[in-house]
Protein backbone atom coordinates (compact mmCIF):
# COMPACT_ATOMS: atom_id res chain seq x y z
CA UNK A 1 0.00 0.00 0.00
CA UNK A 2 1.21 3.48 -0.98
CA UNK A 3 2.40 5.86 1.93
CA UNK A 4 0.46 9.46 2.30
CA UNK A 5 0.83 11.50 -0.79
CA UNK A 6 0.31 14.96 -1.07
CA UNK A 7 -1.80 16.14 -3.97
CA UNK A 8 -1.50 20.03 -5.51
CA UNK A 9 -5.22 21.15 -5.90
CA UNK A 10 -4.96 24.63 -7.15
CA UNK A 11 -9.03 25.39 -7.25
CA UNK A 12 -11.12 28.11 -6.85
CA UNK A 13 -14.04 27.28 -4.33
CA UNK A 14 -16.86 29.29 -5.52
CA UNK A 15 -15.70 28.62 -9.39
CA UNK A 16 -18.79 26.77 -10.11
CA UNK A 17 -20.48 30.23 -8.90
CA UNK A 18 -18.61 32.53 -10.45
CA UNK A 19 -18.76 30.45 -13.98
CA UNK A 20 -22.80 30.54 -13.82
CA UNK A 21 -22.69 34.47 -13.19
CA UNK A 22 -19.96 35.12 -15.81
CA UNK A 23 -22.31 32.47 -18.05
CA UNK A 24 -25.52 34.80 -16.60
CA UNK A 25 -23.90 38.14 -17.42
CA UNK A 26 -23.02 37.31 -20.86
CA UNK A 27 -26.43 36.09 -21.86
CA UNK A 28 -28.23 39.24 -20.25
CA UNK A 29 -26.02 40.92 -22.58
CA UNK A 30 -27.03 39.39 -25.34
CA UNK A 31 -30.76 39.68 -24.41
CA UNK A 32 -30.03 43.26 -23.16
CA UNK A 33 -31.03 43.30 -20.22
CA UNK A 34 -29.58 45.04 -17.68
CA UNK A 35 -29.31 42.66 -14.13
CA UNK A 36 -28.84 45.00 -10.96
CA UNK A 37 -27.78 43.93 -7.22
CA UNK A 38 -29.66 45.55 -4.85
CA UNK A 39 -28.45 44.76 -1.34
CA UNK A 40 -28.63 46.31 2.06
CA UNK A 41 -29.38 45.42 6.07
CA UNK A 42 -33.20 44.34 6.27
CA UNK A 43 -35.36 47.47 6.87
CA UNK A 44 -33.16 50.23 4.96
CA UNK A 45 -35.60 50.75 2.41
CA UNK A 46 -35.00 48.13 -0.22
CA UNK A 47 -38.74 47.37 -1.43
CA UNK A 48 -39.85 51.02 -0.79
CA UNK A 49 -37.19 51.86 -3.36
CA UNK A 50 -38.26 49.71 -5.79
CA UNK A 51 -41.93 50.81 -5.68
CA UNK A 52 -40.35 54.23 -6.31
CA UNK A 53 -38.32 53.10 -8.98
CA UNK A 54 -41.14 51.53 -10.69
CA UNK A 55 -43.46 54.46 -10.31
CA UNK A 56 -40.56 56.89 -12.05
CA UNK A 57 -39.51 54.47 -14.75
CA UNK A 58 -43.29 53.64 -15.98
CA UNK A 59 -43.87 53.94 -19.93
CA UNK A 60 -39.66 54.69 -19.93
CA UNK A 61 -37.66 51.50 -19.01
CA UNK A 62 -39.40 47.82 -18.89
CA UNK A 63 -38.61 47.00 -15.56
CA UNK A 64 -38.45 43.71 -13.47
CA UNK A 65 -37.99 42.19 -9.99
CA UNK A 66 -36.05 39.40 -8.87
CA UNK A 67 -37.72 39.21 -4.81
CA UNK A 68 -35.30 37.23 -2.48
CA UNK A 69 -35.89 38.87 0.67
CA UNK A 70 -36.68 36.05 3.32
CA UNK A 71 -39.34 33.69 3.50
CA UNK A 72 -42.87 36.22 2.42
CA UNK A 73 -44.12 36.74 -1.00
CA UNK A 74 -45.02 40.39 0.18
CA UNK A 75 -43.39 42.25 -1.25
CA UNK A 76 -43.54 40.19 -4.19
CA UNK A 77 -47.46 40.94 -4.10
CA UNK A 78 -46.74 44.83 -3.49
CA UNK A 79 -44.75 45.00 -6.70
CA UNK A 80 -47.01 43.21 -9.06
CA UNK A 81 -49.41 45.17 -8.11
CA UNK A 82 -47.82 47.81 -9.51
CA UNK A 83 -47.96 45.98 -12.67
CA UNK A 84 -44.31 44.72 -13.18
CA UNK A 85 -43.46 41.24 -13.49
CA UNK A 86 -41.67 40.21 -10.10
CA UNK A 87 -40.83 36.54 -9.18
CA UNK A 88 -40.26 35.28 -5.53
CA UNK A 89 -37.84 33.10 -4.78
CA UNK A 90 -38.10 30.38 -1.66
CA UNK A 91 -35.34 31.30 -0.16
CA UNK A 92 -35.96 30.15 3.16
CA UNK A 93 -33.31 31.17 6.12
CA UNK A 94 -30.54 31.88 3.12
CA UNK A 95 -28.05 34.25 3.96
CA UNK A 96 -27.58 35.01 0.31
CA UNK A 97 -28.27 34.63 -3.08
CA UNK A 98 -26.08 32.37 -5.57
CA UNK A 99 -26.20 32.43 -9.49
CA UNK A 100 -28.26 29.65 -9.16
CA UNK A 101 -30.82 30.76 -7.52
CA UNK A 102 -30.88 33.96 -9.40
CA UNK A 103 -31.02 32.10 -12.73
CA UNK A 104 -34.38 30.72 -11.80
CA UNK A 105 -35.58 33.73 -11.17
CA UNK A 106 -34.31 35.05 -14.90
CA UNK A 107 -35.92 31.93 -16.24
CA UNK A 108 -39.25 32.72 -14.77
CA UNK A 109 -38.80 36.77 -16.32
CA UNK A 110 -37.49 35.64 -19.66
CA UNK A 111 -40.74 36.01 -21.83
CA UNK A 112 -41.03 39.46 -20.86
CA UNK A 113 -38.17 41.21 -22.54
CA UNK A 114 -37.36 43.26 -20.18
CA UNK A 115 -34.91 46.81 -20.20
CA UNK A 116 -33.45 46.09 -16.54
CA UNK A 117 -34.08 43.27 -13.77
CA UNK A 118 -33.43 44.75 -10.29
CA UNK A 119 -32.63 41.88 -7.84
CA UNK A 120 -33.80 42.49 -4.38
CA UNK A 121 -31.09 40.27 -2.01
CA UNK A 122 -31.46 39.08 1.21
CA UNK A 123 -30.92 41.89 4.06
CA UNK A 124 -28.09 41.00 5.23
CA UNK A 125 -24.35 43.37 4.87
CA UNK A 126 -22.37 40.03 4.99
CA UNK A 127 -22.85 37.15 2.70
CA UNK A 128 -24.42 38.87 0.10
CA UNK A 129 -20.89 40.41 -0.58
CA UNK A 130 -19.28 36.90 -1.48
CA UNK A 131 -21.57 35.19 -4.15
CA UNK A 132 -22.01 36.71 -7.58
CA UNK A 133 -25.13 36.75 -8.90
CA UNK A 134 -24.43 37.23 -12.61
CA UNK A 135 -25.80 41.39 -12.07
CA UNK A 136 -23.95 43.68 -14.17
CA UNK A 137 -24.45 46.55 -11.13
CA UNK A 138 -24.13 46.05 -7.61
CA UNK A 139 -26.04 48.55 -6.04
CA UNK A 140 -25.92 49.52 -1.60
CA UNK A 141 -29.14 50.97 0.23
CA UNK A 142 -27.33 51.79 3.87
CA UNK A 143 -30.32 53.81 5.66
CA UNK A 144 -29.58 56.68 8.16
CA UNK A 145 -31.02 55.17 11.38
CA UNK A 146 -28.48 52.45 10.74
CA UNK A 147 -25.52 54.61 11.42
CA UNK A 148 -22.38 56.08 9.52
CA UNK A 149 -20.21 53.56 11.06
CA UNK A 150 -20.87 50.77 8.73
CA UNK A 151 -17.89 50.54 5.86
CA UNK A 152 -15.96 50.69 9.27
CA UNK A 153 -17.78 47.17 10.23
CA UNK A 154 -18.92 45.39 6.78
CA UNK A 155 -15.70 46.32 4.32
CA UNK A 156 -16.09 44.09 1.65
CA UNK A 157 -19.65 45.26 0.86
CA UNK A 158 -18.75 48.86 0.67
CA UNK A 159 -15.64 48.13 -1.32
CA UNK A 160 -17.60 45.67 -4.37
CA UNK A 161 -20.67 47.84 -5.36
CA UNK A 162 -21.02 50.65 -7.98
CA UNK A 163 -23.41 52.87 -6.43
CA UNK A 164 -24.27 53.94 -2.40
CA UNK A 165 -27.50 55.09 -1.64
CA UNK A 166 -27.88 56.58 1.79
CA UNK A 167 -31.82 56.73 2.29
CA UNK A 168 -34.15 57.82 4.67
CA UNK A 169 -31.90 61.19 4.74
CA UNK A 170 -35.33 62.90 6.48
CA UNK A 171 -34.03 61.20 9.39
CA UNK A 172 -30.56 63.36 9.68
CA UNK A 173 -32.01 65.84 11.83
CA UNK A 174 -33.06 63.50 14.56
CA UNK A 175 -29.52 61.77 14.35
CA UNK A 176 -25.62 61.95 14.84
CA UNK A 177 -25.25 60.92 11.25
CA UNK A 178 -22.42 62.46 10.18
CA UNK A 179 -22.63 62.25 6.07
CA UNK A 180 -19.31 63.68 5.71
CA UNK A 181 -17.85 60.81 7.67
CA UNK A 182 -19.39 58.65 5.80
CA UNK A 183 -18.56 59.52 2.65
CA UNK A 184 -15.19 59.79 3.43
CA UNK A 185 -15.09 56.14 4.67
CA UNK A 186 -17.02 54.41 1.80
CA UNK A 187 -14.64 56.63 -0.24
CA UNK A 188 -11.50 55.57 1.31
CA UNK A 189 -12.63 51.72 0.67
CA UNK A 190 -13.47 52.40 -2.58
CA UNK A 191 -12.46 55.13 -4.61
CA UNK A 192 -14.76 54.63 -7.48
CA UNK A 193 -18.16 53.98 -5.76
CA UNK A 194 -20.98 56.73 -6.86
CA UNK A 195 -22.61 58.28 -3.39
CA UNK A 196 -26.10 59.32 -3.69
CA UNK A 197 -28.50 60.76 -0.95
CA UNK A 198 -32.35 59.80 -1.04
CA UNK A 199 -35.50 59.45 0.93
CA UNK A 200 -38.42 57.22 -0.25
CA UNK A 201 -40.28 58.63 1.76
CA UNK A 202 -39.93 62.36 0.77
CA UNK A 203 -38.68 61.81 -2.72
CA UNK A 204 -35.53 64.08 -2.18
CA UNK A 205 -33.15 63.30 -4.23
CA UNK A 206 -34.86 59.97 -6.59
CA UNK A 207 -34.39 62.29 -9.32
CA UNK A 208 -30.67 61.75 -8.99
CA UNK A 209 -31.09 57.84 -8.78
CA UNK A 210 -33.25 57.44 -11.54
CA UNK A 211 -30.74 59.63 -13.63
CA UNK A 212 -27.96 57.67 -12.49
CA UNK A 213 -30.53 54.59 -13.21
CA UNK A 214 -31.03 55.63 -17.16
CA UNK A 215 -27.72 56.49 -17.44
CA UNK A 216 -26.25 52.91 -16.80
CA UNK A 217 -29.11 51.83 -18.99
CA UNK A 218 -28.04 53.49 -21.68
CA UNK A 219 -24.61 52.98 -21.53
CA UNK A 220 -25.71 49.21 -21.39
CA UNK A 221 -27.68 48.93 -24.10
CA UNK A 222 -25.20 51.27 -26.48
CA UNK B 1 -23.03 32.25 7.97
CA UNK B 2 -22.59 30.81 4.63
CA UNK B 3 -20.46 27.77 5.32
CA UNK B 4 -22.81 25.09 3.93
CA UNK B 5 -22.70 25.82 0.41
CA UNK B 6 -18.78 26.34 0.71
CA UNK B 7 -18.27 22.75 2.33
CA UNK B 8 -20.24 21.31 -0.49
CA UNK B 9 -18.22 23.02 -2.87
CA UNK B 10 -14.84 22.25 -0.97
CA UNK B 11 -16.35 18.66 -1.12
CA UNK B 12 -16.84 18.42 -4.90
CA UNK B 13 -13.54 19.49 -5.51
CA UNK B 14 -11.97 16.98 -3.03
CA UNK B 15 -13.70 14.25 -4.10
CA UNK B 16 -12.76 14.93 -7.93
CA UNK B 17 -8.91 15.24 -7.35
CA UNK B 18 -9.67 11.97 -5.13
CA UNK B 19 -11.07 9.83 -7.41
CA UNK B 20 -8.60 11.01 -10.04
CA UNK B 21 -5.42 10.28 -7.94
CA UNK B 22 -6.75 6.68 -7.24
CA UNK B 23 -6.80 7.70 -3.45
CA UNK B 24 -8.28 5.65 -0.69
CA UNK B 25 -8.79 8.06 2.26
CA UNK B 26 -8.29 11.96 2.26
CA UNK B 27 -6.37 12.97 5.64
CA UNK B 28 -6.31 16.58 5.12
CA UNK B 29 -7.21 19.44 3.04
CA UNK B 30 -5.15 22.67 2.81
CA UNK B 31 -7.44 26.03 1.91
CA UNK B 32 -6.30 29.30 1.70
CA UNK B 33 -9.13 31.48 2.79
CA UNK B 34 -8.57 35.79 2.63
CA UNK B 35 -9.00 37.46 6.11
CA UNK B 36 -12.06 39.69 4.36
CA UNK B 37 -14.24 36.58 3.50
CA UNK B 38 -16.30 35.58 6.49
CA UNK B 39 -15.91 31.68 7.88
CA UNK B 40 -15.84 30.26 10.64
CA UNK B 41 -13.13 27.52 10.75
CA UNK B 42 -14.84 25.33 13.47
CA UNK B 43 -18.39 25.55 11.59
CA UNK B 44 -16.58 24.45 8.13
CA UNK B 45 -15.11 21.50 9.72
CA UNK B 46 -17.93 20.04 11.79
CA UNK B 47 -20.37 20.63 8.36
CA UNK B 48 -17.48 19.12 6.61
CA UNK B 49 -17.63 16.07 8.79
CA UNK B 50 -21.55 15.68 8.23
CA UNK B 51 -21.47 15.93 4.51
CA UNK B 52 -18.19 13.76 3.90
CA UNK B 53 -19.66 11.06 5.77
CA UNK B 54 -19.45 7.82 3.97
CA UNK B 55 -16.94 9.19 1.27
CA UNK B 56 -13.15 8.61 0.55
CA UNK B 57 -12.82 12.13 2.71
CA UNK B 58 -14.95 11.41 5.77
CA UNK B 59 -12.91 12.32 8.58
CA UNK B 60 -10.21 14.65 6.82
CA UNK B 61 -9.29 17.79 8.74
CA UNK B 62 -9.39 21.39 6.96
CA UNK B 63 -5.91 23.03 7.34
CA UNK B 64 -6.90 26.76 6.41
CA UNK B 65 -3.97 29.57 6.06
CA UNK B 66 -5.70 32.85 6.68
CA UNK B 67 -4.00 35.05 3.72
CA UNK B 68 -3.78 38.64 4.60
CA UNK B 69 -5.79 41.92 3.17
CA UNK B 70 -3.60 43.98 0.38
CA UNK B 71 -4.38 47.57 -0.24
CA UNK B 72 -2.84 49.03 -3.31
CA UNK B 73 -3.08 53.09 -2.11
CA UNK B 74 -4.51 55.43 -4.68
CA UNK B 75 -2.06 57.91 -4.49
CA UNK B 76 1.44 56.40 -4.58
CA UNK B 77 0.32 52.91 -5.59
CA UNK B 78 2.28 51.18 -2.72
CA UNK B 79 0.93 47.75 -1.67
CA UNK B 80 0.63 47.02 2.01
CA UNK B 81 -1.16 45.04 4.08
CA UNK B 82 -4.10 45.78 6.65
CA UNK B 83 -6.34 44.04 8.95
CA UNK B 84 -9.80 43.93 8.56
CA UNK B 85 -11.31 46.18 11.16
CA UNK B 86 -8.75 48.96 9.50
CA UNK B 87 -10.26 48.56 5.95
CA UNK B 88 -12.36 51.66 7.26
CA UNK B 89 -9.45 53.83 8.14
CA UNK B 90 -6.74 53.23 5.62
CA UNK B 91 -3.33 55.09 5.56
CA UNK B 92 -0.83 53.90 3.54
CA UNK B 93 2.74 53.53 5.71
CA UNK B 94 4.97 55.12 2.76
CA UNK B 95 2.77 58.40 1.61
CA UNK B 96 0.22 58.50 4.41
CA UNK B 97 -2.71 58.20 1.70
CA UNK B 98 -5.95 57.25 2.64
CA UNK B 99 -7.45 55.91 -0.39
CA UNK B 100 -6.81 52.16 -1.34
CA UNK B 101 -8.11 49.96 -3.79
CA UNK B 102 -8.45 45.99 -2.64
CA UNK B 103 -5.99 43.98 -4.63
CA UNK B 104 -6.40 40.49 -2.27
CA UNK B 105 -7.82 39.35 0.73
CA UNK B 106 -10.62 37.48 -0.50
CA UNK B 107 -9.24 34.31 -1.36
CA UNK B 108 -11.06 30.60 -1.17
CA UNK B 109 -8.82 28.04 -2.71
CA UNK B 110 -8.47 24.62 -2.22
CA UNK B 111 -4.58 23.84 -2.23
CA UNK B 112 -3.63 20.80 -1.65
CA UNK B 113 -4.32 17.60 0.18
CA UNK B 114 -3.01 14.76 1.81
CA UNK B 115 -4.34 11.24 0.75
CA UNK B 116 -3.60 7.23 1.16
Amino acid sequence: MAGVRLIEVKEKILADNAKLAEESRAQLRKNRTMLLNLMSSPGSGKTSLIIRTMEELKGNVNLGVIEADIDSSIDAEKIAAGGIPAVQLRTGGFCHLEAAMVNQGLDALAEHNLDLIIIENIGNLVCPAEFDTGAHKNVMLLSVPEGDDKPLKYPLMFSICDLLLVNKIDYLSLSEFDLKALRERVLNLNPHIIILEISCKTGAGIDLWINWLKGEIAAFKK
Amino acid sequence: MHELPLTESILNIVLKYAAGNEANQVLSIHMQIGELSDVEEEWLQRYFDYLSKGTVAEGAKLKIERMPVVVQCVACQMLYEVQPAQMGSLVCPACGGKSGTLVSGREYHVKAMEVL
